[in-house]
This record gives C-alpha cells, structure tokens and sequence, in this order.
C-alpha cells in the first residue's frame, strides 16, 4: 500500500516555518524564565511568590483586571452588537476606533488616562471619587487596554447568527428581552466568555498603561508586572523570574480552562458524531 | 382565519419589489406562491407575516386590519426556508420555546407544555429524538421540527418559506404529502412559497404565479394547468413549444416548410403554443400530420418517452412526450422525418401576451 499524498501544497515548507517561529519568539523566552527559576530553590522561590507585598499586588492586579474584563464584557457586547445590528453614519470610524487601544502605544494611553482623570483634569474634576492614582485608575486602563478583545471576538459570531433565527423568536411571540437571554446570549456566550478570558489574562500582565495612571502605592495600587520590573531594576532576576511565573501560570490556566470549555460546547451544537 | 391583501406594494429605494397586488385567501386554504426568484413572492410572504413593512397597503386577518400590528403579536407561524433551528437547544426546547415564551399569556404550566410538545412530536414521528440537537437530525427531520415549533402556539395562519426547497427530491415529496395529511387534520390557513411547480400544483388548492412583482393568476392547479392568463404562465408551468408564422386565410405559414390550418384566426402575424403531451407524431403526412420534423434525440424518463426534434423550419427545437407503449408501437430511431399534429393550440395575444385556445 502507498503512503497516502497530500493534496495540499507547501505542507512542509509552511509547519516548518510556523514551528521555528514558535521556538525562537514564544519557547525561547519562556525557556530562560525557566532557566532562571532553577536558580532557585523551592523554600526561596515560595518566599519570593508569597512575600506580602506580592500578595497584595496579586489580589489589586486580579481584582482590577476582574472588574476590567467585566466592565468589557459589557461594553464590549454592546459595542459589538450596534456595529453588526445597525447601520448608520460613522459606522465604518466607529468600528476601526474599536482598535485603537491595540495601536496605541500603551504608555501614551496611560497618560492620557492619568490626565483626564486627575483631580483636576477634564473628567476627573466632575468625579467625586479618585480614579486616577487609586486602584479604579488600575481599572480604567486595564479596560482601555483590552476592550478589542471582547469586540473582536464576539463581532464574527455576531455576524454568523442569522436573522431569521432572532425572527423565528418573534414569530412565536418571545419578547426581545426573552429572545436575547433565550437564543441570542446563548448563541454568543462562548465568543463572549473567550473574548472576557482574553481581556482578563491580556489586562493580568498590563504594565505599560496602568503605571502611569496607578501611583504604585506599596500594598495598595502595585500591580504585579510592576513587581516584576522593580525585581528586574534591582538585577535580581531569579526573584523577577518567580513573580512572572506567577502570572504566567494563572494566564496559561486561563486560557486552557476557556479552551476546554469552548471544545465541549462546540462538539454539543456540532452534533456529537463529528469534530 | 381568512387573509386579505389589499394592495400592497414594496419598494427598495427605486428598486419595485412589488407592485400594488391584492389577494384573498380563504379559511383553511393552502395557498401557494409560485414565481422565479426575484418575483417577490418572499416579500408578500414576509409583509403577510409582519416581518417585512409595506410601502402602501394593507393586510387584512379575517377582516381585521393588522398591518401595524408587530409580528409577536399578529399569531402566525413562520417557517423559514433554511429551517432557522435554535441550535443550541434540544429538539424539544425548540418546540417548547413558542409555548415557553408565552406561558404567561396562554396560562400554561410545566405539564401542559411537555404534553403539548409530546403530542407534536408524535405528529411529526419524532418522539425519539426529543432529546437530539438540530444539528444531529437530517434535513428532512429539521424541517418538521421548524414546522411543529410553529404549530405548536396553534397559529390560525402558516407561512412557509421554500419550505423544501433544501431537501432531495424523494424526502420533499413524502413531506408534501405529510403536510397535506396535517393540514386535512388541524386545518390552519396556509401560504407558502416556492419555485417549483410541482410543489406548488401538488400541494395548493390554489396557486398564485407570481413575476416581476406581480401576481399574474390565481386559480385552482387543474384550472391553472389548463387555462393558463397569459405566455409567463403558461411557460413556467412546463416545456412550451412555440410556432411563430404568418396567418393567410385561416392557414399558418411557417417557413416553406409547414402548413397548419387554424379555422377562425385572423391574418397576420401569429405565435402559438403548446405542451409536449398535446402533439402527437406519424411517419407520413395527413390532413391534420403537417408539420415535417426531425428526431434529434430520445430520452426515456420513467413513465414517459421524451422525443427532441428539429422543425424543417427555422425555429428552435420542439419537445413532445409520449407514453412508452405510444412509443413503441411507432417505432422510429433518430433521424427520422416525422409528422407533427398538435391537438390543443393556444393563441398568444402579442400585447398582453394573454392565451386564448384554438381548435
């Protein structure tokens, strides 16, 4: 018998490619952070994770992303709606505007963010509460940052459910807030929770917007990349080495947990016999 | 419930989707629309429903003006041609959600709605797959499914969307006989759409032909079938064969060729038409044989015995069936010269287009 041929061109060629390119820019990195935990000892490495300061930036940096990627789940929901639902002037501005917090540098995000919402820039006078320079700045940039995520993901499925599927609920007389929960919400729910799970393990290693906005008070608006960058300007980069580690377990676990979840639900509207 | 549409016309910007038509339909008729794409049956269907809005006009059910009325509230099922299943939800979920979403309304406990759903499910020979998702069915098992989520708010009125126009050809006529049995059963008003006019003369008491965004007739099949209104109709019903001449004294010239006597028509110019099944073929001419043509081609389909052949005059090729023993027992091969005599002629009015028969 023959070795079955490949129909599709450049199979070699392109994994080849793809693979190398997965070494030296993702394994290679993640390599040395590995390199330098073994410099460590376990009671050394267990210190450095659960010093008190670390453990509160742990909790500022989860609690913030948390009500970020909420927020966004939201507002990126709604923003992603009215760009497939509607049409109407600007839509076009509007919908390249959602990417803007990808394109811009996130350090002029941060201190945009830091001046409109000091206590006395533009909207920062009008609040009766510090955002900027307390942990709800933290928050801000974080959303800033990683609303596309929410957007981007839940635009093309929005895009894929039919229309005669949201009329087919109207015609057997579902009301629109029974339509949405019933057909619409379920039909996007795995987008949406992937395009939250990314916002939130994107906003858990923010640096560059939420410094400037955050005051970087010790145990009150550290987060934890800042932990990791004050570890590595102190060249102790065995220390700087754990605290990443941290957040890159808690991403890694993030994105696997949404992964599984989003295979099973897939499989179930799929049909069971395929995929 | 009977439905009345009283001049509605759409339009899409300049483009006229359909112009003013009206219709009525009675109680417990199936009607359907009948048109190519782009004749605007979808859009009469979808105004019918609530789903689309008019530019003028109005809709009337049983008498009651309901052209304002939102969709939710107007009671009619809507089957929608590619099924629109809730895909995330069981086959009985997406029978129940009618019943679900307005349980409040109709005072309808838990029990009720799973007996309600039960009963549907039996109706449509599903009841083992109440369980499944859309996904996990074959197309013709989605289709009743859409059907049975529709039926089971019993709507008065059922409006269908190319209802089988995804299906093979052997599940779509087993399903049109099914649906004619249910509705003999629950006797809902129907109006559906299609292409294809089988469908449509098979399952309809009465059919609408639709083109360019009007409704060219409306009768019953077997009237349709015989007295075609006008030339659209009568070609989009089935094969045409046309013989366009010159009239002189009660004789149709075609060509040097051919000769055709046509008793009470008038000189001049003059198109007729025919169905394959009216003409009937002999290997020498006669008084009523004249035409001379040659077989191009045989096809034998099943019950009937199509012949191509090509007219001694300058037209394009004319089609006639015969039943197989006909055929047999004339016995000619391609290439034959054979004798044309059509027994049922209509006359096409070259302004209106409309038919009138010649004998």
């Amino acid at each position: 018998m023959s070795k079955p041929r490949r129909i599709l061109p450049g199979f070699h060629l392109s994994l080849g490619i793809a693979l190398v390119y997965v070494s030296i820019i993702l394994l290679l990195p993640l390599g040395s952070l590995v390199g330098q935990l073994a410099d460590l000892s376990w009671a050394r490495y267990w210190s450095i994770i659960t010093d008190p300061r670390n453990l509160a930036s742990y909790r500022i940096t989860v609690l913030s992303a948390a009500l970020a990627s909420l927020f966004n789940m939201l507002f990126g929901l709604l923003c992603a709606w009215v760009l497939v639902r509607y049409t109407f002037p600007g839509k076009r501005i509007l919908d390249a505007l959602m990417d803007l917090p990808f394109a811009l540098p996130t350090a002029v995000a941060g201190i945009t963010i830091s001046t409109l919402y000091a206590s006395q820039g533009a909207i920062g006078q009008w609040l009766g509460f510090k955002v900027a320079y307390s942990w709800l700045g933290i928050v801000v940039a974080m959303a800033f940052t990683s609303v596309p995520f929410v957007v981007r993901t839940v635009q093309p499925v929005l895009e894929e459910l039919p229309a005669s599927v949201d009329e087919a609920a109207i015609t057997l007389g579902a009301s629109n807030a029974y339509a949405f929960r019933r057909v619409i919400l379920p039909f996007i729910w795995p987008a949406l929770l992937t395009g939250t799970g990314l916002a939130f393990a994107r906003s858990l290693g923010e640096y560059g917007a939420v410094i400037f906005v955050a005051g970087n008070m010790p145990y009150k608006t550290e987060v934890t990349s800042l932990m990791v960058v004050t570890r590595l300007q102190e060249f102790d980069y065995p220390a700087a080495a754990a605290i990443a580690s941290v957040v890159l377990i808690a991403s890694l676990l993030l994105l696997l947990v949404i992964n599984i979840y989003q295979a099973r639900f897939f499989r179930r509207i799929h049909g069971n016999q395929h995929v | 419930m009977s439905i009345t549409v009283d001049q509605i016309s759409r339009q899409f910007g300049n483009t006229v989707a359909l112009h003013p038509s009206s219709l009525d339909i009675k109680e417990g008729e199936l009607v359907g629309l009948l048109g190519p794409s782009g004749s605007g049956k979808t859009t009469l269907l979808r105004i019918i429903a609530g789903l689309e809005t008019p530019s003028a006009g109005r809709i009337l059910f049983s008498g009651r003006d309901v052209t304002n009325l939102h969709p939710r509230n107007r009671r009619v099922g809507f089957v929608f041609q590619h099924y629109a299943l809730f895909r995330h939800m069981t086959v009985f979920d997406n029978i129940a959600f009618g019943l679900k979403a307005n349980a409040h309304r109709l005072s309808l406990g838990r029990q009720e709605i799973t007996e309600r759903v039960n009963e549907l499910l039996g109706q449509i020979q599903l009841e083992a797959y109440a369980k499944r998702l859309p996904a996990q069915l074959s197309g013709g098992q989605q289709q009743r499914v859409a059907l049975a989520r529709a039926l089971a708010v019993r709507p008065e009125v059922l409006l269908m969307d190319e209802p089988f126009g995804a299906l093979d050809a052997k599940v779509r006529v087993e399903l049109r006989r099914w649906l004619r049995h249910l509705h003999e059963q629950l006797g809902f008003t129907c109006v559906f759409v299609t292409h294809d006019q089988d469908e449509a003369l098979e399952l309809s008491d009465r059919v609408a032909v639709m083109s360019q965004g009007r409704v060219e007739q409306i009768a019953a099949p077997a009237q349709l079938y015989r007295e075609p209104a006008n030339r659209f109709v009568f070609d989009f019903l089935g094969t045409t064969n046309s013989f366009k001449g010159e009239v002189r004294d009660e004789q149709l010239y075609l060509g040097e060729q051919g000769t055709l006597r046509l008793p009470k028509v008038a000189n001049g110019a003059a198109e007729l038409v025919t169905r394959p099944h009216e003409i009937s073929l002999s290997h020498s001419p006669s008084d009523s044989a004249t035409l001379p043509a040659q077989v191009s081609a045989i096809a034998p389909i099943g019950a009937v015995v199509e012949v191509e052949l090509q007219p001694f005059w300058e037209a394009p090729n004319l089609h006639v069936t015969l039943s197989p023993r006909d055929f047999e027992q004339a016995s000619f091969a391609v290439g034959d010269t054979l004798y044309l005599h059509p027994h049922r002629l209509m006359l096409v009015d070259p302004h209106s287009t409309a038919l009138t028969p010649v004998s």
